[in-house]
């Protein structure tokens, strides 16, 4: 166990190594410079700015200086944000995302995995092609249109919900993007939740419970959610990692300050320093949410234990 | 069981979230003005930055020599200056400072900051963007261009702590309009190099906390791609008058989300409502919906190097071509027709040149060689962003039905879009300028030969030479009837060619007072008061 | 009593495939969005210009020469809808049918060779997969966009030759180009949704390469290549078949998604994703620039859905349906 850990996260850095590669060449190619504005810059301004952020020294020099300042914690200071520390940025950022995502997914938990037991329960009834069919719809209605008709009913129509922005004191403006972004989880966690409730309640061992007599929330809720939840867990991991980057769509449409709506307009913008911080942050949350879900994974199935 | 109780907590979550008061209504009670102020500002800093965000932004925190007027763009009030003069050639300038100005730590407020600020921004080492702006200044350009390496032979000198003298190179009869800008801005000299060298690029002297300034209102907080707030400055000298208690400043760069926010009781007052809203806000909503004049002109910028383009003729052409009152009913909504560059200000009265004449159009063109558009080459015009898609469409289809000309139109981001131009690799852009002040020559100064803003591959010395004539008259009037002259002749050659004066059409709720139409949009933040 | 007919694996899967309602509605569904949108372009007449402007009529709501309305441009918004899916489902089908190339050669290979060559191809899908997807697209596919330029003249110069004139270049143009813009979204979208694929070709592989009837081949003599794309592969297509259908409207919902992002299709090339984006806009103004391609996307994704999910559980002979 221990060893397979160790193995995993050598991996991981060696993930994150290849990221960094990909990435600095990617960013190198990105036609344009950071320094193009609407009034163009005088060329001896310019060239002041290419020397102070070390621009014009060779590839395989900057590749490596970077790297030293990655390993040292210095992420470099933002192009656009005109000398701003990336770190900042990212501090103020990426706890809003953090927040968006981890409400999302509580949401898309508690709506999707009751929803996929009481559909599994009540096989092929009303109930159960009704709940698929509402998890199809969000899965295919695509978080860039739900958004915005739910922040034109919502908050500009009912003016229940502020119609944009994330206010960390006021819960109000966290419900519409949280539930349009965990919306399509639920979906797929409820379709998921659904098969392995229905793989689980086929075995032996629940129709010998049946027999004896024990009821059937009882069957569900003791015996079967753990082994009925395998293949929700082992996609809940990637997806909370994709949850975190994929946010990147809600924060257009709500307008929310975080991490995603950075690296977009960094992207723009051609903002080198403001593009590694994101990628890299998202990498190492893939790898960690791989792992524990690996973890998970094994500890809610006894089958996968025996070996590690 | 558990069903019911998720459901229970669901229903409870939803209705503690509703909120209670919508956010205009809270910042009515708390006396703060909600800012829908376009994206985040890339710095506080004035040396550093050149765009319209971070320029409404400092106007709060900081004040110039000369303070706006909140009801036209034409009246000099006294800001950080309490009187002022000058020779009769308009050439050398004395400010009388207040004597008992502080900033807002309450050290006091002397012309040895402005003598430092403007040594800042002139800097080389600084590389400040807008650092031209100061050009006007005797030996400004020199000192900045490295030429020169003593700050002291600069035209700028401090009598006494509480006066300017400016000489200047030429007569500029409109300097006090130039003053406002934020590049003339007084920089706190104690605080900025508390923090670094004068000529240090990014310390932390602008962050909250750290920031001085003599504006009326001081930097509170600011929360990146979220909002960036502003508090009263009671240390600032007309704070007795100043009625708000604060400004958020709220960065939406999606202007159709900025304008659902303001529908939904979110801001006060919005940055920008996009064309194709215009309608049915004026339906619906015209309470709210402000359509005033811009001091800005939309036009198609033109690669005169390219074959076909090259011959004065075709842009004529090409400019007559378009049915510039349509488009500004139809696409542009609330524009004005642009018949030259300059908008008519103050006491100038530019020709009109550029108009609809599809029948002239034609002459010219068969006359150029290309009748009917046949042989003319196939060109590719850039547009920067999805708001210009419509006005490049309409463009296209009239030259294809006026003149058989056919054009593609290709979207470039913001940043391939700008190198594009600059490296002139584009046969033609839709681009527009903004003026920085009341001057023709805020227009009419890119177009020299070099100037990195000029990018058409166009000079004449002959413009050149008019222009130069007039920035040497000490007649105002003279002046400007110069600049009409250099601005005939530049229409007449028409390396751009301009299609719309800008209009600001914008939301804005009826409960703020003091805020008038001002050509330069620059309402002086302290004159504002909220009055539901 | 007559002896039961002897059914293959297909038709077998066919029959179950026949009574899920769900998956055949599906497939209908996709056939008449897919041919209408593949179709109706080359017939002439039938549509109007998807470009053209009339500004005059705009902001009309559904009626007889405009059967979805118009925009606020005066456009019609069906041709725009019609074009538009011709894009996505282009992109769909471009983008599935390279990734799930690239993953069947690379599964197939690992899970055949085994060994260091097995370790090796799975250590660096491995790493591919633990790159952040949407992050590394959207970079991709904006660094690749100013090649495209360059693609696009030399495709032209390709198709219509040097010496062509300037009418024909331009009409070649206006076919290419639209599909040239397109390949850095296939490349990106492409680089990195191979990896599933060829997990599930390798584990495929794997069983079937353990069974007897392999063995016999190989005893017979027969070349490692014939075994394993004449003998293995097809035994493998289940499975792939059914997460092609599902890859599919990952993808034009990752297109979507970046056009709508302003980084994937640009106007006037027009996908659903820039339709929805440009309809949402305008929401609240004009609703129906929004409501049928966000219809017709939904259907497709809907459709494609409900057909593989069909296809799996007709695939798969454990299954108790």
């Amino acid at each position: 166990m221990f060893k397979n850990l160790l193995s995993r996260l050598v991996q991981g850095l060696l993930v994150l190594l290849v990221l960094y590669t990909l990435t600095f060449f990617l960013v190198k190619a990105l036609p344009g410079g950071p320094f193009q504005s609407e009034r163009a810059m005088p060329k001896h301004i310019r060239a002041k700015m290419e020397t102070y952020y070390g621009l014009n020294e060779s590839l395989p020099v900057q590749y490596g200086r970077q790297l030293r300042n990655y390993l040292k914690g210095d992420l470099g200071l933002s192009f656009r944000l005109e000398g701003r520390p990336v770190s900042e940025v990212i501090a103020q950022a990426f706890p809003v995302s953090l927040q968006l995502g981890t409400l999302a997914m509580f949401l898309a938990v508690v709506i999707g995995i009751p929803a996929g037991c009481l559909a599994a329960a009540k096989r092929n009834s009303l109930i159960d092609t009704g709940a698929m069919a509402v998890a199809m719809t969000g899965v295919c209605l695509p978080a860039f249109v739900i958004g915005p008709i739910l922040a034109e009913c919502f908050g500009r129509g009912l003016h229940w919900f502020p119609a944009l922005g994330w206010d960390a004191g006021w819960p109000s403006s966290w419900l519409l993007p949280a539930f349009t972004l965990g919306l399509a989880y639920a979906a797929y966690l409820s379709r998921l939740t659904r098969a392995g409730m229905l793989e689980t309640l086929s075995q032996d061992f629940v129709r010998t419970a049946r027999a004896k007599g024990v009821s059937p929330w009882n069957i569900i809720v003791r015996h079967c959610l753990r082994g009925g939840l395998i293949p929700a867990v082992a996609y809940l991991g990637p997806a909370f990692a994709g949850i975190i980057s994929g946010s990147v769509v809600i924060e257009a449409v709500f307008q929310i300050p975080g991490l995603g709506r950075h690296f977009v307009k960094a992207i723009e913008s051609r903002d080198a320093p403001m593009i590694f911080g994101p990628v890299l942050l998202y990498g190492i949350l893939v790898i960690l949410a791989n792992l524990v879900t690996d973890v998970l994974g094994v500890w809610l199935n006894p089958r996968l234990r025996k070996s590690s | 069981m558990l069903r019911s109780l998720g459901s229970a907590l669901l229903a409870c979550l939803l209705l503690a979230s509703c909120q209670r008061e919508t956010a205009v209504e809270r910042a009515n009670r708390e006396k703060i003005l909600l800012v829908g102020n376009g994206d985040d500002p890339k710095a506080l800093d004035p040396h550093l930055v050149t765009g319209v965000i971070e320029h409404n932004v400092i106007r709060s925190l900081l004040e110039g020599l000369v303070a706006d007027d909140p009801q036209t763009d034409d009246a000099y009030p006294p800001g950080a200056a309490l009187s002022w003069e000058h020779n009769a050639e308009f050439t050398e300038w004395t400010f009388h400072l207040r004597p008992d100005a502080v900033w807002s730590d309450g050290t006091p407020l002397t012309a040895r900051d402005f003598e430092f600020a403007y040594h800042r921004i002139l800097h080389p080492d600084l590389a400040a963007p807008y650092a031209e702006m100061l050009y006007f200044i005797k030996n400004a350009e020199a000192f900045n261009k490295g030429e020169l390496k003593d700050f002291g032979q600069v035209g700028v000198a401090v009598p006494d702590d509480h006066t300017l003298k400016l000489t200047l190179r030429e007569p500029v009869p409109f300097l006090p309009g130039i003053t406002r800008h934020d590049s003339w801005f007084p920089v706190p000299r104690h605080v900025v190099l508390k923090f670094g060298k004068m000529t240090d690029r990014f310390t932390k002297w602008c962050e909250p906390g750290n920031m001085v300034g003599n504006g009326a209102f001081t930097l509170k907080e600011w929360r990146f791609n979220d909002h960036l707030e502003v508090a009263k400055n009671p240390r600032y000298w007309n704070a007795a008058n100043v009625k708000l208690n604060g400004i958020r400043f709220i960065a939406i760069e999606n202007f159709y989300s900025e304008t659902r926010a303001f529908l939904a009781g979110q801001l006060h007052t919005t940055y920008q409502v996009p064309p194709d809203l215009v309608d049915k806000l004026k339906a619906d909503a015209p309470q709210w919906l402000r359509q005033e004049p811009y001091l800005g002109t939309r036009f198609i910028r033109l690669n005169t190097t390219r074959p076909g383009l090259d011959d004065p003729r075709v842009r004529m052409a090409l400019s007559l071509a378009i049915d510039r009152k349509a488009l500004c009913d139809t696409v542009l909504k609330g524009f004005r027709p642009a018949t030259t560059l300059t908008p008519a200000m103050g006491d100038y009265h530019p020709d009109a040149v550029a108009g609809f004449d599809p029948d002239r159009a034609r002459r010219l063109l068969a006359e150029a060689g290309f009748p009917n558009g046949k042989g003319f080459p196939r060109y590719t015009m850039l547009i920067r962003s999805a708001g210009a898609r419509t006005t490049s469409e309409a463009l296209q289809a009239m030259w294809k039905q006026q003149l058989g000309i056919l054009v593609d139109i290709q979207g470039k981001d913001f940043t391939s879009f700008v190198s594009a131009q600059q490296t002139l690799n584009y046969d033609m852009a839709v681009a527009s300028w903004v003026g920085d002040y009341l001057d023709p020559s805020t227009f009419l100064l890119m177009w020299t030969d070099g100037n990195g803003n000029n990018n058409t591959g166009w000079s004449s010395p002959t413009y050149e030479a008019l222009l130069d004539d007039g920035a040497h008259q000490a007649d105002p009037l003279q002046r400007l009837e110069t600049f009409r002259l250099a601005e005939r002749l530049l229409m007449e050659e028409q390396p751009f060619i301009p299609f719309a004066w800008e209009a600001r059409n914008y939301l804005h709720r009826p409960e703020i007072k003091g805020w008038h139409p001002l050509l330069l949009d620059n309402h002086p933040w302290g004159g504002l008061s909220l009055e539901p | 009593m007559t002896p039961e007919k002897g059914t293959s694996l297909w038709t077998d899967a066919w029959l179950r495939l026949r009574h899920n309602r769900a998956a055949i509605a599906g497939l209908v569904i996709l056939a008449v969005i897919v041919l209408a949108c593949v179709l109706l372009p080359f017939l002439p007449g039938v549509l109007q210009d998807p470009n053209a402007q009339n500004l005059a009529d705009k902001n009309l709501p559904p009626g007889a020469t405009h059967w979805f309305g118009t925009d606020q441009l005066g456009r019609d918004i069906f041709s725009r809808a019609i074009f538009g899916g011709r894009i996505s489902i282009l992109v769909g089908l471009i983008t599935t049918f390279v990734s799930v190339t690239i993953g069947i050669v690379w599964g197939a290979v690992a899970g055949y060779v085994g060994g260091r060559t097995d370790a090796l191809l799975m250590r660096i899908v491995d790493i591919l997969y633990a790159l952040p997807f949407l992050v590394i697209v959207i970079l991709l596919s904006v660094t690749l966009q100013p090649w495209t330029a360059k693609l696009t003249e030399w495709t032209v110069q390709a198709i219509a030759g040097t010496d062509a004139s300037q009418a024909a270049i331009g009409g070649v143009r206006t076919w290419v180009e639209p599909i040239t813009t397109l390949v850095p979204l296939f490349i990106a979208i492409g680089a990195l949704s191979w990896l599933t694929v060829s997990r599930i070709v390798r584990a495929q592989v794997q069983s079937v390469a353990s069974m007897d009837f392999v063995e016999a081949a190989r005893s017979l003599g027969l070349g490692h290549g014939r075994i394993l794309f004449r003998h293995i592969l097809p035994n493998t297509l289940g499975p792939i078949i059914v997460y092609t259908t599902l890859t599919i409207p990952s993808i034009m919902l990752f297109e979507a998604t970046l056009s709508f992002l302003g980084l994937g299709v640009k106007p006037p090339n027009s996908s659903w994703g820039v339709l929805i984006q440009e309809g949402a806009n305008t929401m609240f103004s004009n609703p129906w620039p929004l409501l049928f391609p966000s219809v017709l996307f939904s259907l497709t994704l809907f459709s494609l859905n409900f057909l593989g999910d069909g296809l799996r559980d007709a695939l798969d002979p454990k299954s108790a349906k």
